[in-house]
């Protein structure tokens, strides 16, 4: 008799049982699934939210990662259209690539000398037009919730972005009309209120556009040039932002790239903190990182450039990974634990209760290996059945949840996004899961299949 | 028609332990099954003859003299070696009958010629035959629970003949029947004994098994009494 055609038939023989022990099975890979499925959607969210805003790549000066980012006179990226030019003519890069654009950080104070007030900011100048491309960027296909259009879109150069914090102090919640914004209370002192020092608004008067409107949404931004003296800009604020994380909300001030290199460079040769690439496809990375050193290396050789990876600059994305996979894990192995001790407990009870009927296979000729296989077949039957049982369910509640219309706001986001979970589709995730069922299963069978092979055979047909 | 001594017991002793205590089961044995025959071994509850036949069926081992099951010397034998040599040259009847119950009567009846690696056309013909003369070709599609205790012993048998081995071991297979379908039983077995030209070897203390014996071991704690040779002109041989 085929094995397998035994175990099965042994397997339906007692219902009632080998139900119970599938139900334990089938919840156990479906959790593993649903939380699998869930903590694999929170991973592709993160990256892609990371992946439109700052690349997979980034060229960045030697050392600009680690000590460089409130200098960018000093670690700035000279002759990057050239780089950009390379990169985008690189035939074995340029099939890889959705963007290459620059962008340059730099520290400033953003004052709203009319209302007396003002503060520290960190400004990120940037080519729309590439960051409304990147915004687009939608490898894992996340329902869209807009056009993925900048609120800097077609604003003209003076125009910038800031977050609500960045507004609460300047006093520019009204003018906004931020939501759940209220302005600084202002602290009272000699000093405070007055109007902006002469020079400081005389040079903001000559970088103010003839025709600005003055609609109480202007601010001044002063920066050091490339010489280390004052620079200042009149900015036109089109939209305040959350941008999720307090301490970013509280600095966030978004330009148009070549206001930001003047305001640093002034009418310098402009340079760059960064040349942005982004790729079609994350699992991209490796090649595309090779050949861009290759490149580098070999027709730039004269610039001290590194590259960084997404996952460098936004620590966050894998903190949260290595919080998931270790979360995962507990349950997977607490799950596994409970199969284990089901199933071995299962097959436990199903040698003792065919003692007779080892002892007359025994007899007739069955090897002890053909009793030991006899049982763990069961218990792979029981693991392939529970896994396959396991994998619908969990595809079930997945297409349930993922039409609920559930939403949340995970951390570091500004608007709530639907509540997913990514079974389907997760070939790896569902083969792995049911390959470690099976395993735990099998592994459950062994003991008990290892005692009834060893059983004696006139002690078996004994047995009562 | 077989011509070699289907078994061979020379001066075979087993002993069980029990906690410290060595309890002999079987002392001194020695006997001569003659093939095509049915052999009785007949004795009281605890004689030794369950023991007896689990040495002859080689799911026990003696723990001294020398045993040769159709033409082998098994003591020595691997347990894979000992398992393949019960699915080529022996075939059990049991008491409780012992059919597999996922199975039907059927795939009862084939399963030893799988073990046996025997064609898949030839193991069709065989079951079939088999059926066919125990009376069960219309049954054959079902399980040990939708038949009778006779009907369960008649699939038994002809589980034991499927490998047409050289010999048949029963143990008290009419032990669990009424005495109809046991004179009924005994007479299949008798049929079946002659048309296969193969040796049967009981173990049983009903009468109407003794009645159908050639040939009759009676043992009594654990030594051979006398054995009949019922077609040797009832000749009574003391061997002790």
């Amino acid at each position: 008799m085929k094995t397998f055609s035994l175990a099965l038939r042994n397997l339906l023989r007692n219902r009632r049982r080998s139900l119970t022990t599938l139900l334990a099975m089938i919840v156990g890979a479906g959790a593993i699934l649903v939380f699998g499925g869930y903590s694999r959607d929170i991973t592709y969210g993160l990256q892609t939210g990371y992946v439109q805003r700052s690349g997979h790549l980034q060229i960045q000066h030697k050392d600009y990662f680690l000590y460089g980012s409130g200098n960018p006179t000093a670690y700035g990226i000279a002759g990057y259209d050239k780089i950009i030019a390379a990169i985008k003519a690189d035939p074995e890069l340029s099939p890889m690539l959705t963007v290459v654009t620059p962008t340059l950080q730099l520290g400033g104070i953003a004052g709203n000398f009319a209302a007396g007030v003002s503060r520290t900011v960190l400004g990120t100048g940037v080519v729309v037009e590439n960051q409304n491309v990147m915004r687009k960027w939608n490898d894992y296909q996340f329902p869209r919730r807009n056009n993925g259009e900048g609120p800097l879109t077609g604003t003209a150069e003076d125009a910038v972005v800031i977050g609500n914090g960045v507004a609460r102090v300047l006093q520019l919640c009204a003018p906004l009309q931020v939501k759940d914004c209220q302005n600084a209370h202002i602290v009272k002192s000699d000093e405070a209120g007055k109007a902006a020092p002469d020079d400081i608004a005389a040079l903001s008067a000559q970088e103010t556009p003839a025709d600005a409107k003055s609609d109480g949404t202007r601010i001044e931004m002063l920066a050091a040039n490339a010489h280390g003296a004052p620079n200042v800009a009149s900015l036109n604020v089109v939209k305040a932002e959350d941008q999720g994380v307090k301490e970013f909300d509280d600095l966030f001030i978004g330009m148009h790239l070549e206001q930001a290199q003047r305001l640093v460079y002034g009418g310098a040769a402009p340079q760059v903190t960064a040349i942005v690439l982004q790729l079609q496809h994350t699992g991209q990375m490796p090649a595309a990182r090779a050949r861009l050193e290759q490149l580098l290396a070999s027709s730039f050789k004269d610039q001290p450039l590194e590259i960084q990876e997404f996952t460098t600059l936004n620590p966050f994305y894998g903190q949260s990974i290595g919080m998931f996979a270790a979360l995962f894990s507990f349950i997977a192995v607490l799950i596994g634990a409970i199969v284990l001790f089901t199933v071995g407990n299962t097959m436990s009870m199903a040698v003792v209760e065919r003692t007779v009927e080892i002892g007359t296979l025994r007899a007739i000729g069955l090897r002890r290996n053909g009793i030991r296989r006899l049982f763990i077949c069961e218990g792979l039957l029981l693991g392939v059945i529970g896994a396959a049982l396991g994998v619908l369910i969990a595809l079930g509640i997945a297409y349930t949840i993922n039409h609920a219309g559930l939403t949340w706001l995970p951390p570091g986001r500004v608007e709530p996004v639907p509540l997913t979970v990514r079974v389907w589709g997760e070939t790896r995730l569902i083969v792995g899961t049911a390959i470690g069922l099976m395993v735990v299963a099998i592994l459950s069978a062994f003991l008990p299949a290892s005692r009834a092979a060893k059983m004696n055979i006139v002690d078996a047909l004994r047995h009562v | 028609m077989q011509t070699q001594q289907p078994v061979v017991l020379k001066n075979i002793g087993k002993i069980y332990r029990l906690g410290a205590v060595d309890v002999p089961a079987l002392t001194d044995i020695n006997l001569e099954i003659r093939p095509g025959r049915f052999t009785v071994i007949a004795g009281a509850s605890g004689s030794g003859k369950t023991t007896l036949l689990n040495l002859i069926g080689c799911i026990d081992r003696p723990d001294s003299g020398e045993l040769i099951v159709a033409g082998a010397r098994v003591r020595d034998m691997s347990d894979d070696a000992l398992s393949d040599f019960r699915s080529r040259h022996l075939g059990f009847i049991f008491q409780n009958f012992n059919l597999l119950p996922v199975l039907t009567a059927y795939e009862n009846v084939e399963y030893p010629l799988l073990l046996a690696q025997v064609p898949a056309a030839k193991r069709k013909e065989r079951v079939r035959a088999l059926l066919d003369a125990v009376g069960l070709s219309d049954r054959a599609q079902n399980r040990p629970s939708q038949l009778s205790g006779g009907q369960r012993q008649r699939v038994a048998i002809a589980r034991a003949l499927a490998i047409e081995p050289q010999l048949v071991l029963a143990d008290e297979p009419t032990a669990n029947l009424d005495s109809h379908t046991g004179a009924a039983i005994i007479a299949l077995m008798r049929k079946m004994q002659r048309e296969h030209h193969v040796s049967f070897v009981f173990s049983s203390h009903d009468p109407q098994v003794l009645a159908e014996a050639d040939d009759a071991v009676h043992i009594r704690d654990g030594r051979i009494t006398s054995i009949e040779r019922h077609d040797d002109v009832a000749v009574l041989e003391a061997v002790q």
